[in-house]
């Protein structure tokens, strides 16, 4: 059996945001997955609000990250059959929102993109792109917001435009940040970082 | 969360955005077919028994050796039932001196109710349909009736105590019965002239019928309410009694419609399983997506199984309309062709394209778009995660059961369900391994040829899978339209060439021992073939295996009428042709008991097997004889057959009279006045109407086949789209960077190109194979039909392989080389 992440152990308070941080291979992903419950640890335990996330089922675990988990990605994960409004409006009628396209549209608007509701992703550019996963992932306000690499595809430019826009809808939210990044500078706006390397947590430093 | 409105929603922005077309297209081309083939098989389904009710001259008739109840009429007219009486007896007909024995048909006005009398204003003068009955006073008597007495149109007959005035020659009436035992000739009369003949006491040996009318739920309706008050006289028959040539022709139509029907069935699932597993693929993320937001597996499956239910009932309701329009379209068309009228479909019919909907859905998308349900949310991190593979055990299952089950709705017949599935299930895996090796074929080509041909050949060598999928495919419909092009046609001529123009068309019966020789010669003398006579003989069976056959525990209800019915018998040396022993063995010389050779269908209704006894008595001898074969009689060969043929030796040759069926020209039907003539007692009944009727059956069979044909071309061209669709994102993206990297545009076309021109090819070779090897199982071990080799069939499937596949795979793929490269690379970041 292969050991991708060994001997973590750390905790994430209310409203705080964490960086992982770590070369290529280093298990960054893994850990996040384990994080949000989209994988479980084959030892060891994850909790999320009081809930112990690791030992549910799928579907229970699904329910978890329905009420409390927004997602960021790096390849963004739009769904090219839908509209940039439809997309953002998935994660609310998945939840049986009533309210879905009014809550959506207002979300699109924070994140500067309202007149291009009606667009298709291959109308966006990556940076549009970005920003529709961002109103989206924030759009149910969740309490934990786990974003992975969200610059990796996109130039310097527009991450550090994306990077803005994700801290400071956070902030207003008071959301929880979990990032997952290789990227020195952006694990630098967190408030603490974890370093990870061959699958363990080397050191964790408060900023 | 409310899975309805989401799967719904999701289902209309899937529409708009196109991931839909492939799916539904393939879903409505299929019940579009169906459902036109469906409507149109009702319609000449419903002819068909509109024929069949003309042999009846009624739809039902309740028959009864009593008067009939006057109850029956009031509630039949009650359930809106057309009524007519008629009063059948034999008697002996007077002209002066000369006598002849006449089937008396008394009959009121409404007769027949369906089906046309035809009368002549002479003896065996031209006949004219006529609407009318005999007006009082009046009779109409038939052609042979009439040269029998020497009398004419005109004369006077006595009947009875009564004189009447012959004012017509009846030619032909509905009901006359081709029952080749239905001895005398008829005479069509009133039936209130009935009393003053004074023949009808009681205690007469007179058949009551009752005829009667109206649409089928009526007819049903009625039946139901009336069956259990029959008294013991009286029994019910219906068009499935009505006689057995007809239902047999039928049933021949019906195969040929389900075989037709068949093929779009199968294409279409072909086109649907494809186009379900891309849009299975195309929604893996999508449903990846779902669960990480929180969506649980059954949210997931309900959402899933409520797309495929709105699917089914959408393109169930619109293939239904297009179907009926279709239908409609070419019935219209076909007037000309199809003498008389065709009833409308009838509304059930339309079940049809929902079943086929649903049952094409669950047997070819189910499993490919549940699999989506166990599609694992790490997906969003590791593209490499997919949901666990199809078990082909669980796909097998479901689209086998899927066809199987839709064949038998069609067809309602096992054997050919079984065949022709069968048949398909090996051609497809024959295909599937000939497809590999024509693949593997490929690569040694490559570096003979020019650039744009070695990413053609390389494009197939690489998709390897696919490309076999592509080929079964394309070779699958190909492998249809050559069957029904070819093979169909190939088929309906041989089946038609079973009923050639000088088909036997008369029937002589009640030819004396002592005549047999003089028959003979007479044709002899008249320049006709002279006919093989066939010996009858009439008993009564008493017991089975020592039990009186009252006492007898018969399987199906008719057994018991068979069974007590006077039974006509014959002996024979050898088997007839048109005969087939099934079980069992054609006599024993060894065994010196008399043996008996029963009818399949009747030892069915009795419950009889090999070795049974049965008991006869014969002119008051008693008769036993044991059960030696079962036999299969083509009863549409309109030669003399019997339900049961004794070994020779089993009966007197001086007992009973000779029957023959022999082909006269209708223009020279005066040959039969001499011969009754000079044998007084033979009858000759005539078949001709009835032939019509047979060939009129398979001419509607043959244009309703025709017709099909054009649909299920449309369902393979959407097989092709289907099959293109699946590599189209591959496709694009491939082009595109080919181009990228500096390929011009009319390399990737000519490649293109070059790919479905040899995919159509080898297609082209597939499908002639496969359309040779079923035709001949059909033909050899269904229809007991010769099959020849047809080399058009080779050309043809070659040549519109290439050609089709070449020219459709081409356009279909154009707009994916067009494609600007950067747009293309941007969708797939």
């Amino acid at each position: 059996m292969l050991t991708i992440v060994n001997a973590v152990s750390f905790s994430v308070g209310k409203g705080e945001s964490v960086a992982i941080e770590g070369p290529s291979g280093a298990g960054k992903s893994t850990l996040l997955a384990l994080l949000a419950g989209l994988d479980v640890p084959s030892r060891g335990a994850v909790w999320l609000n009081g809930d112990e996330f690791s030992a549910l089922d799928e579907d229970g675990r699904a329910a978890l990250r329905a009420s409390n988990v927004g997602f960021v990605f790096q390849s963004f994960h739009l769904i090219p059959s839908l509209t940039a409004l439809e997309n953002v409006m998935l994660p609310l009628e998945l939840g049986g929102s009533g309210r879905a396209r009014e809550e959506s549209l207002s979300a699109l608007e924070l994140v500067g993109l309202s007149d291009r509701a009606a667009h298709y992703p291959r109308q966006l550019s990556g940076g549009e792109k970005q920003r529709v996963a961002i109103a989206r992932a924030f759009v149910v306000g969740p309490s934990v917001l786990f974003a992975d690499e969200p610059t990796g595809n996109l130039d310097t430019g527009t991450g550090e435009k994306i990077i803005d826009l994700l801290f400071d809808l956070n902030e207003k939210a008071g959301t929880t940040l979990v990032l997952v990044t290789h990227d020195r500078n952006l694990a630098e706006r967190c408030e603490r970082i974890l370093h990870l390397d061959r699958g363990c947590l080397t050191d964790g430093e408060a900023l | 969360m409310n899975s309805i409105a989401f799967a719904v929603a999701s289902l209309k922005r899937d529409w708009r955005s196109g991931e839909l077309t492939v799916l539904v297209a393939a879903l409505l081309v299929a019940v579009t077919a169906l459902s036109a083939v469906g409507f149109f098989t009702n319609r000449i389904g419903q002819a068909v028994d509109q024929q069949a009710a003309e042999v009846l001259a009624a739809d039902l008739i309740i028959r009864s050796s009593e008067p009939i109840s006057d109850e029956y009429v009031v509630a039949a007219e009650q359930s809106g039932l057309q009524t007519a009486r008629v009063l059948r007896f034999p008697s002996v007909v007077y002209n002066n001196e000369q006598s002849a024995l006449g089937a008396i048909t008394a009959v009121n006005e409404g007769y027949p109710l369906r089906g046309k009398v035809r009368v002549s204003v002479e003896a065996f003068g031209e006949p004219v349909v006529t609407d009318e009955t005999p007006l009082h006073g009046e009779i109409w008597a038939d052609h042979r009736l009439l040269a029998r007495i020497g009398a004419d149109v005109g004369d006077t007959l006595k009947i009875g105590a009564s004189h009447l005035s012959v004012s017509k020659a009846l030619d032909y009436r509905p009901d006359q019965g081709w029952d080749f035992i239905d001895v005398a000739p008829s005479l069509l009369m009133h039936l209130d002239d009935i009393p003053a003949t004074e023949l009808v006491q009681p205690g007469s040996r007179v058949t009551h019928k009752l005829l009667l009318a109206g649409s089928e739920a009526d007819i049903a309706a009625f039946r139901a309410n009336i069956e259990t008050r029959l008294t013991e006289t009286e029994n019910i028959r219906d068009l499935e009694d009505s006689s057995p040539q007809i239902r047999s022709a039928i049933d021949r139509a019906r195969r040929f419609l389900g075989l037709s029907a068949m093929v779009s069935v199968l294409l279409a699932c072909v086109a649907v399983a494809m186009a379900a597993r891309r849009y299975s693929e195309r929604h893996t993320d999508t449903v990846a997506l779902m669960k990480c937001m929180g969506a649980d597996q059954a949210f997931v499956l309900r959402v899933m199984l409520v797309q495929l239910l709105v699917l089914a009932l959408v393109t169930g309701a619109l293939g239904n309309l297009f179907g009926f329009a279709a239908q409609h379209g070419l019935a219209y068309l076909a007037d000309d062709f199809i003498k008389g009228e065709l009833p409308p479909p009838e509304p059930g019919a339309a079940i049809l394209g929902f079943a086929t909907a649903a049952a094409i859905l669950i047997g070819f998308a189910l499993a490919p778009v549940l699999r989506l349900k166990h599609v694992p949310p790490l997906r969003v991190l590791r593209r490499d995660l997919e949901a666990p593979p199809l078990r082909h055990l669980v796909v097998a299952v479901l689209a086998v059961g899927a066809v199987l089950a839709m064949l038998y709705w069609l067809i309602r017949d096992l054997k050919l369900v079984l065949y022709v599935a069968g048949g398909m299930t090996v051609m497809f895996l024959v295909m599937a391994a000939v497809g590999f090796g024509l693949v593997r074929a490929l690569q040694p080509l490559r570096g003979q040829v020019g650039v744009a041909w070695r990413y053609g050949l390389a494009n197939i060598a690489r998709r390897g899978r696919e490309s076999v999928v592509q080929l079964v495919a394309f070779g699958t419909g190909l492998m249809v339209l050559l069957l029904l092009t070819f093979v169909r046609s190939d088929l309906l001529d041989d089946w038609r060439d079973t009923l050639p123009d000088r088909f036997p068309n008369n029937f002589l019966i009640n030819i004396q021992p002592d005549e047999t020789d003089a028959v003979t010669q007479f044709f002899a003398e008249q320049d006709l073939e002279p006919p093989r006579l066939v010996p009858l003989i009439r008993a009564r069976m008493t017991t089975i295996n020592g039990v009186s056959i009252d006492d007898v525990v018969f399987p199906e209800p008719q057994g018991k009428l068979f069974a007590q019915r006077e039974q006509n018998l014959t002996w024979s040396n050898a088997l007839q042709e048109d005969n087939k022993i099934l079980e069992g063995q054609w006599w024993n010389e060894e065994n010196d008991t008399p043996q008996v050779s029963v009818e399949t269908e009747f030892a069915k209704s009795l419950g009889l097997s090999l070795g049974d006894r049965l008991e006869f008595d014969v002119a008051g001898e008693r008769l036993v004889a044991q059960v030696s074969s079962l036999r299969e009689v083509q009863w549409d060969s309109f030669r003399p057959n019997f339900f049961m043929v004794f070994s020779p030796g089993t009966f007197d040759n001086a007992l009973g009279t000779y029957v023959t069926s022999l082909y006269v020209d209708p223009n020279e039907r005066t040959v039969f006045r001499d011969l009754v003539n000079r044998f007084p007692s033979v009858s000759v009944i005539d078949m001709e109407a009835i032939l019509t009727q047979v060939r009129e059956v398979m001419a509607k069979a043959s244009f309703a086949v025709q017709y099909v044909f054009l649909f299920t071309m449309f369902a393979g061209i959407t097989v092709l789209l289907a099959a293109v669709q699946t590599t189209r994102d591959e496709r694009r993206y491939e082009s595109a960077m080919l181009r990228t990297l500096g390929a011009r545009r009319q390399v990737v076309f000519a490649g293109v190109v070059a790919e479905f021109t040899t995919l159509g090819l080898l297609a082209g070779t597939l499908g002639s194979l496969g359309a040779t090897a079923l035709g001949y199982v059909l033909a050899t071990q269904l229809f007991d039909l010769e099959f020849s080799l047809n080399p058009l069939l080779w050309f043809s499937g070659l040549l519109a392989g290439t050609l089709l596949v070449g020219i459709a795979g081409t356009i279909a793929t154009r707009s994916v080389v067009d494609q600007t490269p950067v747009i293309t690379l941007r969708e797939n970041l």
